[in-house]
């Protein structure tokens, strides 16, 4: 007779299921749907001409460019520390995976004074880079720079554990069989860590592309030049273009539902991955 | 008797295989750890090299300004209104998705995931749209004389927006992995729900409701964007540490920043000690279930 919900002595399913949901709608899903539904009040064309101005595309192209930028480097480096943290042991090796996570606790307006302070020209990074023309912060560079800092330990921590349960076995009949290290690394492991790989990365890119607090202090904020697309919704909003706000979150949040969708599949190819190897 | 033994030879030379060479290990571990020194331990001793840089009357001077003190009464307000509501709501939500079967369940988990994915800058939009002077509800709270947006409630719903998914998903697999037997013995042997929940539930997720509040707590106290569109910025009122950080750095008054900027990564710090702390006696709880 009741097919929605499989038969339990439990109790509590109702009370719980029900403030659950309630509590979702009122905090998460009317709120959100706001978004959307005030969009309409634009026609089509409207929408679309409020999402293309050639101010906008350049915040697109640099958000988008330097999340990529950063999650690839995070990605590269990520995989290494937690390689370095699986297989080595060293000196203060615990204080170090405790710390990995730092940026998930540090709050992000933080990290942008702090980041903003080193690479400026006076700044302890920064004097160096200097003189060999290099400008971090006031310039896209920044951006990178502090997407990297906050995209850290994603990677880190989805490639962590897969590493951590490859079993010994693999590579030693990797090794029985005639394979080197370096045949056994990328024709043994690394298959077995990619998806975990892309989901860290893919978390990092959609950390990255929503990020506001860390970059805005490490960046110019110039229009076309050192713009991101949160900053340019905060601008909007504080010139009471509500609807061209409206407009850009719209399209952010459908961006972040297919990164979402994007991660979910990942992490059930994972999942399957691990299974089944 | 005649049992076959290997040479200790072959056992090092196993090692040896599975192996990376020691220059190549000393490369790697070095390679790592540069990273992270310029990524993450330079930024976090630069925060309280800046704070301090001045000298301790500077600093304390700093974060005993009555605004900084405002600003850290209201985050601290402000965490304890949103920390305990979402930990009732994680506690539900867990409760019927791990220890219940129904349909739609991973379509309710993706949803408890969303403010994770949603950019800090629209979660606090999303509010100004509903109860900003524009929004739907802003000319009857105008009528009526109550102010949620630019005020102390719109930071209070922008931060549980984006701190919804903390507890919920520590609890979640938590819960999952331990099953329903244990509950069902007690529903069996004649305690009520509120008794099961309390003698039996709640002794096994401790550790994880902890964790998952520390974690939620941590970013009640630190998030910027959201809070940022939603508050007025008015200085004494309805600023929280953050959004405070964030004027004295405009306004140039760097050691200021950095001294109450030093607060934050304290409490980053904190937040990070605690967590090893609780994942190991996490680690130690569960060994202890599977010795049983």
């Amino acid at each position: 007779m009741n097919t929605f919900k499989q038969h339990s002595i439990l109790p509590g399913f109702n009370l719980a299921l029900g403030f659950t949901l309630l509590y979702l709608s009122l905090i998460v899903l009317i709120p959100l749907s706001a978004a959307f539904i005030r969009t309409t009040e634009l026609t089509w064309p409207e929408f679309w001409a409020a999402v293309t101005t050639p101010r906008v595309v350049a915040s697109y192209r640099l958000t988008f460019g330097a999340s990529f930028a950063a999650a690839t480097v995070n990605a590269v480096f990520g995989l290494l520390v937690a390689w370095v943290l699986v297989r080595y042991h060293f000196p203060g090796k615990k204080l170090v995976d405790a710390l990995v996570d730092l940026p998930f606790a540090l709050p992000t307006a933080v990290a942008g004074i702090a980041l903003t302070a080193l690479y400026a020209g006076n700044g302890w990074i920064g004097q160096f880079l200097e003189p060999l023309g290099i400008k971090v912060a006031f310039t896209p560079l920044g951006i990178f720079v502090a997407l990297t800092f906050i995209g850290l330990p994603f990677v880190v921590r989805t490639v962590q554990p897969v590493l951590e349960d490859i079993e010994p076995e693999l590579e030693e009949a990797a090794a029985t069989l005639g394979a080197n290290r370096w045949q056994t690394f990328t024709r043994v492991i690394f298959p077995a860590l990619f998806p975990a790989l892309m989901t860290g990365f893919a978390l990092a890119f959609a950390r990255a592309i929503g990020e506001y607090g860390s970059v805005i202090f490490i960046v110019g904020n110039m229009p076309m030049i050192s713009e991101i697309t949160p900053l340019l919704i905060i601008t909007k909003l504080e010139q009471y273009d509500y609807a061209g706000a409206t407009a850009l979150s719209v399209v952010m949040l459908v961006i972040s539902f297919v990164l979402l969708l994007i991660i979910n599949l990942l992490q059930w190819w994972s999942r399957r991955r691990s299974i089944t190897s | 008797m005649t049992a076959i033994t290997f040479p200790p030879s072959s056992e090092a030379h196993k090692e040896r295989a599975t192996q990376e060479p020691t220059w190549v290990r000393y490369a790697l571990i070095g390679l790592a750890l540069a990273f992270l020194t310029l990524f993450l331990f330079i930024p976090l001793i630069s925060v309280f090299y800046e704070a301090l840089k001045k000298g301790v009357d500077v600093y304390l001077a700093a974060i005993t300004d009555p605004d900084a003190v405002s600003a850290i009464q209201l985050t601290l307000i402000v965490a304890a209104i949103a920390v305990p509501l979402n930990l009732i709501f994680g506690v539900a939500a867990a409760w019927a998705i791990a220890k219940f079967e129904f349909r739609g369940k991973n379509l309710l988990i993706t949803l408890i995931d969303l403010p994770f994915s949603v950019s800090p800058v629209v979660s606090g939009l999303i509010y100004v749209l509903i109860f900003g002077l524009q929004g739907w509800l802003g000319p009857w709270l105008a009528e009526h004389d109550i102010q949620i947006i630019f005020a102390v409630p719109g930071i209070v719903l922008a931060t549980v927006f984006v701190t919804v998914p903390f507890i919920a998903r520590e609890l979640i697999p938590l819960m999952q992995a331990q099953g329903t037997e244990e509950e069902e013995a007690a529903v069996v042997l004649g305690a009520s729900g509120w008794q099961t929940f309390y003698r039996v539930t709640l002794p096994n997720i401790k550790w994880g409701l902890l964790y998952g509040s520390i974690l939620c707590n941590a970013r009640a106290m630190g998030e910027f964007g959201a809070v940022s569109v939603v508050s007025g910025h008015i200085r004494g009122s309805t600023n929280t540490m953050p959004l405070h950080v964030e004027i004295l750095y405009n306004e140039y008054n760097f050691a200021a920043a950095f001294a109450v900027a030093s607060l934050l990564a304290l409490l980053a710090l904190v937040t990070l000690a605690l967590k090893t702390l609780v994942e190991s006696r996490n680690r130690q709880h569960q060994k202890q279930r599977g010795h049983q």
